[in-house]
């Protein structure tokens, strides 16, 4: 009894010892030589994998940022500023500071302002509803709700709300890593600058159809008319194809566009209450 | 028109095939083998039968309904033959909690952990036995003789299956020409006259279920013909080698579970390979198995062993063996 | 009985128009012309607005080499060109002409005799068959000119005439078989001329016993045509299938049948090849079958191109109450439109009216692994796979298992017990994998 004990002992030792030899020499062997600064960079990074900054990765990422040893065009949208001042001494660079962004919906073509002309019966993909048809309510550029970047956001901020059938993007969540942006195959998500306080103006439409066709659609699609872009004193609303665009660079956030909007589709998000309502309340009215 | 058109991807028909149908085309296909089973171990099988099934739907609506918080789906009849194929793999005088824990391992921890019907690697109803039968060894393995016991509950003569017979004499040193004497004739083992577990004494009774299946395209012919055909074979070299020390291959064929395990237990869909040949491969394997461990194994029965182990390997087969694709084997003629 | 080997599935047949003979429906009041009306890049109008056309004069005129003419279909005047719906649902460019009696171009010859000889020589049959705007009829309208031009280092062996019509409800192809057998026997040879070969089959399911019999017996009469009866059995009428089911030869994955030496045309399309070169008649005009359970009178009709297709629903009996989905084309491969203010166009084969309890999906359960879709898929892809990379998302493995090989028949959907929504998921890795395939090649 006690050799075939003795026996089993010495024969698992010495392959183990076999084994650790082996595979101490094959590590030898392939060891790869890198530089230390990428872990370094790679420990700092929030280790998300979004590829956001648009490399494959935070991995590859920090790869990239030691190989070029510069922080230009290299920003974590996820980290922010923070993560990049934690980057730039250890590549021996200044970071500079870079406005928050934020993903923002501009379709707001929701059940009551854009009703149902058919319904869809069939997978929930709103890549496979584009290829099949222009959507329940015949908006050929609208969102169709089935929630591609739901399932393409990483951090959870994005959720359909079930009684406008449009997604809702969470604030605190969102890290505008763009891949909700792209998700949609509609082109629907735009990534823009979150804004003192989070106040942001934009024209919540993608149709180029002409106004008389889009209209048909929904009750709030631009229509290209031109008002705001009169309205504005500081050039930043553009129109091209039928549809107002704002620059958010050039925009002061002075609401005066928001006033004249004749279809309401231009939207502000998280202002104070107007002290006189009725404009936007009027708007609305004569719409019905 | 009442309502919005509807909209969606081509094709627009499906055809009138259903899970439901498949499920309780298996459950017809098994109610001869019960009727069997009902009429050589009579009441305590019915009793048996009874609380197999209702134990396995039970659990089964208590996991989607307080664990997985879904839709319930007892009514699409998978547990309903989870439950009589764990009642069909027991001995008639198994007490019944045993068999309800059993049918709480193979709902609860072999299906449902997974995600429920089409998800579990290996099939509910033989984990279950087999968790019986490693917890239970006693019970398990003292079968009633048929007939006799009937009515009784309790206290049934007991003796061992052919099988058993076979492996202990072998192991003793008798030949098998001695041993032959103690089995039951094969008309006798064809039609059920033996002893067993409830669902394994009929041969007949098990290939008319099978030729329903086939015959409604539940199961295709690939899995259990190689799986017998290999038994087949396999004890036939042997018993060609030394009929003094192996048994002949019939005889194989009709013992134990070969039969239920090769038509009802390996063809289950969702345990088994995608493909054609993948199919093969997979009876192929189980018969190799059964052999192996029927022979030269530590336990009088292989089926279920052999059954598992190739359930484990079907993702491997699946990836191994595709289908064939249109267009790949140029062949112009 | 021939017939293909892997997979296929039986749906029920429902030819409930297979006895009513074509009849020509009335002119519209306006004709609504899509200029997508076939594969390839769409066409350029050359009339304009106010212009006075007449039957069968070129409106719009394909640039590129995959594209195809488009003829007035009514006379009249132009009234405006404009995006209007139409039957892809989206709003694509329109010429809408207002219609002004029936006058037809004096180059076309109306007379009902049937012209036997071919005078013309290959290159002029394929220069005018391009000029006539003839695409494919069976419903994918791929410019049949391109199809006809064998490409250099290929030499076709046979010409294979597609009158399956596999789709469960379509009848408009069995009865152009009926009705004209005599013009479709010329239109082969046709065909058959211009693609220099010598031998033509024309592949028929054997459910149409009628038109076998009535085109065997015209093609006694012709050297080298022959009728091949095939099992019944879906999606015979894929070309690749076809071409295994009657000569044996499989198409190599990602090729096209020339590669076997095989032209496939669709019995339709031989029809309007015959009217081209004999009758210099474009494509103005096509058989469609307006069908459905509760459709009052199921039937066939030879409609313009641009007619409401409200106008054949008319003719049908209506629209029935209880319709929940109409469909253009079968309901295997058909597109459930969105609006039926839509217009005939060259690929419409068919108006099926869906009712309510038959045109809701039923709720998909797990798949239970029954590998029933892996042995039914005609191109032998493993539809289950397929779909769960989809829901992964991990279109590089769909690309190893060969997605770009499906034809979307939906025999695996037809035929899933757990109701999946298996080709919906494989369209999707099909888009996808196509768009990396493109990015690749550029």
């Amino acid at each position: 009894m006690n050799t075939t004990i003795l026996y089993a002992v010495i024969t698992l030792s010495s392959i183990g010892i076999l084994s650790a030899i082996i595979l101490f020499f094959i590590a030898q062997k392939f060891k790869v030589i890198e530089d230390p600064r990428i872990d370094a960079v790679a420990e700092v990074l929030p280790g998300a994998n979004c590829g956001g900054c648009g490399f494959a990765g935070c991995r590859n990422f920090a790869e990239n940022i030691v190989k070029n040893e510069s922080l230009e065009n290299m920003f974590c949208p996820v980290g922010g500023n923070d993560v990049s001042k934690l980057i730039a001494p250890i590549i021996g660079q200044v970071a500079e500071e870079k406005e928050p962004m934020i993903a923002v919906i501009r379709c707001n073509g929701s059940f009551a302002n854009a009703p149902a002309k058919t319904q869809y019966d069939g997978v929930k993909s709103c890549f496979f509803i584009h290829n099949l048809y222009p959507g329940d309510n015949s908006c050929p550029y609208s969102c169709l709700g089935a929630g591609d970047c739901v399932v393409s956001c990483k951090f959870d901020a994005i959720y359909i709300d079930e009684k406008t059938g449009l997604p809702v993007v969470d604030e605190e969540k969102c890290v505008a890593c763009g891949a909700c942006v792209k998700a949609c195959p509609r082109k629907v998500i735009e990534l823009r600058k979150k804004g003192k306080k989070s106040r942001r103006i934009f024209v919540s439409c993608v149709n180029k159809e002409k106004g008389a066709v889009s209209r048909k659609n929904c009750n709030v699609s631009c229509i290209g008319c031109g008002k705001c872009v009169k309205e504005c004193k500081f050039e930043a609303i553009t129109i091209e194809n039928n549809l107002a665009y704002i620059d958010f660079e050039k925009c002061t956030l002075c609401r005066k566009c928001v006033a004249v909007c004749p279809q309401a589709s231009i939207l502000e998000l998280n202002f104070p209450e107007r002290k006189t309502k009725e404009t936007s309340t009027e708007v609305v009215e004569e719409q019905k | 028109m009442a309502n919005l058109l509807t909209i969606s991807g081509s094709p627009h028909i499906q055809s009138d095939n259903t899970t439901k149908k498949i499920m309780w085309g298996v459950v017809t296909a098994l109610v001869p083998t019960m009727l069997v089973s009902f009429w050589y171990f009579g009441l305590s099988a019915i009793i048996l039968t009874l609380t197999s099934v209702a134990a396995c739907v039970l659990f089964e609506y208590l996991v989607t309904k307080y664990l997985l918080k879904q839709a319930s789906t007892i009514t699409d009849g998978s547990a309903v033959i989870t439950g009589i194929l764990l009642a069909l793999n027991v001995p008639s005088n198994l007490p019944v909690w045993m068999l309800i824990i059993g049918a709480l391992v193979a709902i609860g921890v072999a299906k449902m952990t997974y995600g429920g019907l089409g998800k579990n690697p290996f099939n509910p109803a033989l984990v279950g036995r087999v968790f019986m039968l490693i917890s239970f060894p006693v019970n398990m393995t003292s079968w009633p003789l048929p007939m006799v016991n009937r009515t009784v509950l309790a206290d049934a003569i007991t003796g061992p299956t052919s099988l058993g017979i076979i492996k202990e004499g072998i192991a003793k040193g008798d030949t098998v020409d001695k041993l032959m004497s103690h089995v039951p004739n094969y008309l006798d083992m064809l039609i059920g006259n033996m002893g067993g577990s409830l669902g394994e004494v009929s041969a007949i009774a098990i290939i008319i279920g099978g030729l329903f299946m086939l015959f409604r395209k539940i199961i295709t012919w690939h899995i259990p013909f190689t799986f017998i055909l290999t038994v087949f074979l396999f004890t036939g070299i042997l018993y060609y080698a030394d009929p003094t020390k192996y048994i002949d291959p019939v005889f194989h064929l009709l013992a134990g579970g070969l039969m239920l395990g090769a038509i009802f237990m390996a063809t289950d869909m969702v345990t088994s390979p995608m493909s054609k040949s993948g199919m093969l491969v997979f009876g192929f394997g189980c018969g190799i198995l059964t052999v192996l461990i029927r022979v030269w194994g530590a336990y009088p029965e292989g089926v279920s062993f052999a059954i598992l182990i190739m359930n484990a390997l079907v993702p491997l087969i699946n990836k191994g063996f595709k289908s064939k694709k249109f267009g790949e084997v140029i062949k112009n003629g | 009985m021939k017939t293909f080997k892997l997979g296929g599935v039986h749906p029920k047949g429902n030819k409930l128009s297979s006895d009513k003979a074509i009849k020509a429906i009335g002119l519209p009041k306006t004709a609504t012309i899509s200029l997508i009306q076939s594969l390839g890049a769409p066409p350029e109008p050359v009339v304009a607005k106010g212009d006075k056309v007449k039957v069968g004069q070129l409106i719009a005129k394909g640039n590129a080499f995959i594209s195809s003419n488009i003829h007035a279909s009514v006379s009249g005047t132009v009234s405006k060109i404009e995006d209007t719906l139409e039957a892809s649902g989206y709003r694509k460019k329109c010429i809408v002409i207002d219609v002004e009696g029936d006058e037809w171009l004096e180059t076309i010859d109306k007379k009902p005799n049937i012209k036997l000889e071919i005078q013309l020589k290959k290159e002029e049959i394929i220069a005018k068959i391009k000029e006539a705007g003839i695409v494919g009829l069976g419903g994918a309208t791929f410019p049949t000119q391109v199809k006809l031009m064998i490409p250099e280092g290929k030499k076709a062996e046979c010409l294979i005439i597609n009158g399956v019509e596999c789709e469960p409800y379509l009848t408009s192809d069995h009865r152009i078989m009926l009705e004209r057998g005599e013009e479709l026997i010329v239109g082969v040879r046709i065909l058959m001329k211009a693609i220099g070969v010598d031998k033509a089959f024309i592949g028929i399911e054997n459910n149409k016993a009628d038109a076998i019999k009535y085109l065997s017996k015209l093609a006694k009469n012709n050297l080298g045509i022959t009728v091949v009866p095939l099992k019944v059995k879906y999606p015979q009428g894929g070309e690749k299938q076809l071409i295994k089911a009657i000569t044996n030869r499989e198409v190599p994955s990602g090729k096209l049948p020339i590669e076997v030496g095989c032209v496939v045309q669709n019995v339709g399309t031989a029809i309007a090849v015959y009217e081209a070169v004999q009758k210099n008649k474009p494509l103005f005009e096509r058989v469609v079958t307006v069908t459905g359970k509760s459709v009052k009178n199921p039937c066939n009709l030879l409609a313009r191109i641009g007619t409401p297709i409200s106008m054949l629903i008319e003719e049908a009996g209506g629209i029935p109450e209880d319709t929940q989905k109409v469909i253009n084309g079968g309901p295997m491969m058909g597109k459930s439109i969105n609006s039926i203010d839509i217009y005939v166009v060259k690929g419409m084969s068919g108006l099926l009216m869906m009712p309510e309890k038959e045109s809701k999906r039923v709720t998909p359960s797990n798949c239970i692994r029954c590998a029933q879709c892996t042995f039914i898929c005609p191109m032998g892809l493993n539809p289950y796979l397929i779909s769960q990379m989809t829901e992964t998302q991990n279109e590089a493995m769909a690309e190893k298992e060969r997605v770009m090989d499906c034809m979307e028949c939906g025999s695996c959907s037809y035929t899933c017990p757990a109701a999946r929504p298996l080709l919906d998921n494989i369209r999707v890795a099909k888009n996808k994998v196509g768009q990396i395939i493109r990015t690749r090649a550029k």
